[in-house]
Order: C-alpha cells, then structure tokens, then sequence
C-alpha cells in the first residue's frame, strides 16, 4: 500500500529506524540515571548503556571507544572541531582551510573564527563538486592548522578524496577535520585508513533520533586536543559538559551497530532505486544531473529541469518530500550556494530537485516519484513562457531581463 | 509554507494560460522579471476598438503565488478598458490571494506584467509609453 505523501528528503533527516526506538525505550522509561552518577544502580546502568553505545559507534567507524565525545548534534561537533582547535593550537597558527560548499554549520563557524583574528582559506569546487588537491596543498602556509573539509555533500551528495586530503595534511603537519555527517553509516567511514583526526556526525541522519550526534577525536598519531566551547562538569574528558543524553546516545549507538550490519545490503538496494529514478527523470528533455555521479553517496540524486522553477514544482509534486535549490524555499532570496559554486547558473540552481532515499524507500514509492515529477515538469512548462521560447529557438541569453 | 485555497485553485487549474499573437497591433505584451532571480511573467493582452480588454492569457516561470498572481491578473483584465486595467493594483492581488510577505513580490511582478503589456500596445498603435511609477524593486 501507497502511503502519501512519499518522504524523499533523507539527506534533511531520516526516519527513526523501530529497532533504534525499542533500544532506546528504556532509557527514556524506567532507567533514567544520570551517566554521571557513580554511586547507584541507576548511574551505573546508564554509564553502562552509554560505554556499550561508544562501542557500538567505535566499531562503525574504526577508532577506540575513548575517543568519541558526544554532544547535541553534527552542528554542535563542527564548532567544537573547529573552534576548540582554533583555541588549543593557538600558539602554532591561526589559518584554516575549508571550501565554499561546506554546510553552514562549518562556514558560519569558519567566519567567527575570522572575527577572532583567524584567517580563513574557502577552496572553489569544480563543475562535480570537487576540491582541486593540488590548489588544497598551495594554500598550507606555516600558519595552518587545521583543513576542514566534509565528508560527503548534503546538497548533491559528491564524496572529496579523503584518503588524498588526509595524506596531504599528515605530510604537512595540520589537523584533519571532516564533517562525516551525510557518509557515517552511509558508505564506509575509517578514520585509521582514511587518516583523519575529528569527524563530526549525527545520530538522525542515519535512522537515529534527533539531538544527538558525536565528535570523533584521535587520541594516537598524533593526539589531539580540542578546547572545550561549554564549561560545566568536565564530562566527555573535559571536552564537552553538560550531562549525556542517554536514550540519545543509546540511538546514536543502536543506530551506528544497525548501519554497520546492513549497510552493503541497503546501498545495493538504495542505488539501485536510486540509478532508476535517476535514469528515468533524466529521459525528460532539458534535465540535468549535478554534481559527481562517479564520486557520490549512493541515496542521493539533484537534479534540475530546466525552464520549471524548483519552488513552483514542489509545489507540482505535492505528494513527495523532497527539497529545492530553489531560493524561494529558504529565508534568503538567493538559490543554492552550494549549486553556484559547482558552476550552475542562477536559473538551473533555481530548477533543481534534491531527491534523498533511505532504507525504508520502496519501489512502489519510486515509481510514483517518477510519474508524478514527470507530470508536474510537464505540467509546468506548459505554463512556461521559458520553455515556450526555447522550443521556438529563441537563445534566452538574447534578451535583456529586467532584473528585480 | 502553506498556501491559501486560492493560490492553490489557480495553481492547480491556471486560467487563461496560453499565447496571443503578438505581431497583432492589438496585442501588447509584457515579459517582466529574470530566469537568474526565478521568476518570469509574460502577460498579453488583446484590446478592442473601445479600448475594452477582451482576450488575456498569461504563461508563468516561478512559483505558486507567482503563477496565481498572473492567472489571477488575467481574470481582472478581461472585460476591463485599458485605463482601468492600468489602476490595478499589486495589493489588490496581495488580499484576494491572501499572499504572505515573502511572496508580495509576486504581485509586483504581476502589475508590472500589466503595466508592460499596456506600455506595448500603447507603443504599437502611436501612443507614448507611460511612465511606470511604482517601482517595489
């Protein structure tokens, strides 16, 4: 059975996954301890919980338990990496590196910092949404301390050459930060094989709760430290205060253990449906695909129709949950920055459609996906006055828009 | 963003959607707005010899108020003189579509759309454009 609205927005956020809720249930019910308490059966249970969940996370992205600290979310992790190293490596530079289509989490904090005196090196992309190494390894000066540079995009799903970033950084002596939030427990993450010293991520866009998320800090080769940015009880070795989240961290945890467990069966599944609806929405005429589709996350496609605009085919396919480039959708007024920066005009950043799947899309979903954006692009350029000049050859850049 | 029933009528069964000829002296039509910035209105007008409105059709690139605005604008015109048309104002088309602030630019757009038609027919047949006042831009 066919349940509208059909959710296709998992790069937002994904659906708690029931095997996650029935993990978490009794640390919201009956055993409520505070992790910090070491003196009763209450604290004891919950410290328990939240080691096992550290385990549960450590194996899914091959580090030691020790080296996880949990905080509120991806967005928390990202200031944290950033601005507790900007502060800790004080005295050995003040220069960071990071690229235009990093999530605001990481820009807006990267322009703080510059506030406080920091600089700040923003790497172009190109037309796939990937950082020229060559052009990563020119901007290291004596002053740098830190790339950040993320894992997988959220907005077209491109994957950086991390093993290749990471070696660049280990060969000159910087900190590698990453934000691991779309790729951790989407496609293999190993911070041993892929080098890197902190990754923040988050428990809700992997089927977990909202809330929660980590930051992943290298204890060994070499040991990192990061300044803590809330003060309090000196929880998470002193890195970050504030009593744990336990039923979040146990999510976060179960979470981790389940994408571990199936992630080979779920990509296979997902990328497929994934290819299908893409090959099919590509057959319209004037679609195209943006970003990598070689060096990509396997649940994710963007693709914009040209001459349709992003918000008023939204608004056509009112039966899916999926997202806009389009500018109209958020509070600025301008599309995508992330689409601008892979090259894209401001008319095709305004046509694009981000389609996320995830382990609970069917096939049956993916077919009415594809009817219903085919009719509504159809439907739409009927009502074009665009699309009516393309068809009657007339070159849109011939004409001179009154801009407003 | 939830959109009124009225937004939603016309976006789902736009009126007058189409294309007058526009080589016809008794035709004016206005395009207003830009690709880059998401929206693009064209509006035409066919106007008799008593300077009485009595065809309009309209094709709209943007969103939902966007394309209301213009379905809308095409309902007014028809049966209206040049002159009334030309007193159409964008906030009359703010109220009856019950557009929040973010989409008021909408309605702009579409009473330039009409102005401009307006202009190009006066222009077509040996009258002097007028002078556009209200600028929201």
């Amino acid at each position: 059975m066919l349940t509208l609205p059909i959710y296709l927005d998992n790069n937002a956020t994904t659906p708690l996954d029931p095997r996650v809720l029935d993990a978490m249930m009794p640390y919201l019910t009956n055993m409520f301890g505070n992790a910090a308490s070491r003196n009763h059966a209450f604290g004891w249970q919950a410290e328990e919980a939240v080691d096992y969940a550290r385990e549960q996370i450590a194996s899914l992205i091959n580090c030691s338990p020790k080296e996880i600290i949990f905080t509120s979310g991806a967005t928390e992790a990202d200031n944290l990496a950033i601005k507790g190293v900007f502060e800790m490596y004080a005295s050995k530079g003040n220069h960071i590196i990071t690229a235009t289509t990093e999530h605001k989490a990481v820009l807006d904090t990267c322009k703080h910092i510059e506030k406080l005196g920091g600089k700040v090196t923003y790497l172009p992309v190109n037309e796939e949404g990937l950082i020229d190494l060559q052009q990563l390894e020119e901007a290291i000066t004596d002053k740098t301390i830190l790339i950040a540079l993320m894992f997988a995009n959220n907005e077209v799903g491109v994957i950086q050459p991390v093993r290749e970033i990471s070696k660049i950084a280990k060969k000159h002596g910087v900190l590698f930060f990453t934000d691991g939030t779309q790729a951790v427990g989407k496609i293999p993450v190993d911070v041993e094989a892929d080098s890197i010293d902190l990754m923040a991520f988050s428990a809700h866009k992997m089927y977990g709760p909202k809330g929660v998320g980590a930051l992943y800090v290298r204890r060994k080769n070499p040991r990192v430290k990061v300044t803590a940015q809330m003060d309090g009880g000196g929880h998470e070795r002193g890195m970050r205060s504030g009593t744990l989240n336990v039923p979040g961290i146990v999510g976060l945890g179960k979470a981790a253990e389940l994408a571990k467990q199936d992630m080979e069966a779920d990509t296979a599944r997902i990328s497929a449906m994934r290819d299908r609806l893409e090959k099919e929405l590509t057959t319209i005429e004037e679609s195209y695909v943006n970003g990598s589709r070689e060096h990509r996350l396997p649940h994710v496609s963007n693709i914009s129709f040209k001459y349709v605009e992003g918000e008023g085919l939204m608004m056509g396919v009112k039966d899916l949950a999926v997202s806009s480039g389009s500018a109209c959708t958020s509070a600025s007024l301008e599309p995508s920055y992330v689409l601008k920066a892979l090259g894209l005009s401001d008319d095709l950043a305004h046509s694009s459609l981000r389609f996320g799947l995830s382990r609970f899309t069917t096939d049956e979903e993916i077919d009415f996906a594809i009817n219903h954006v085919k009719e509504a692009v159809s439907k739409l350029r009927e009502l074009s006055p665009l699309w009516e000049m393309f068809k009657e050859g007339i070159d849109l850049n011939s004409i001179e828009w009154a801009e407003h | 963003m939830a959109y009124s029933d009225k937004v939603i009528d016309h976006y789902n069964n736009p009126r007058n959607v189409g294309t007058l000829d526009k080589s016809k002296a008794s035709v004016g039509t206005g395009l207003v707005g830009a690709p880059e910035c998401g929206d693009v209105m064209r509006l035409q007008i066919e106007v008799d010899e008593n300077q009485v409105i009595t065809d309009a059709k309209f094709k709209t690139f943007g969103c939902g108020s966007a394309i209301a605005s213009s379905s809308l604008a095409t309902e007014w015109l028809k049966g209206k003189t040049v002159d009334e048309a030309l007193a159409i104002d964008n906030m009359a088309i703010v109220e009856e579509l019950a557009l929040p602030p973010v989409k008021i630019h909408c309605s702009v757009l579409a009473e330039d759309a009409i102005k401009s038609a307006i202009n190009d027919y006066r222009v077509k047949n040996g009258l002097p454009a007028l002078e556009i006042a209200k600028s929201h831009h």
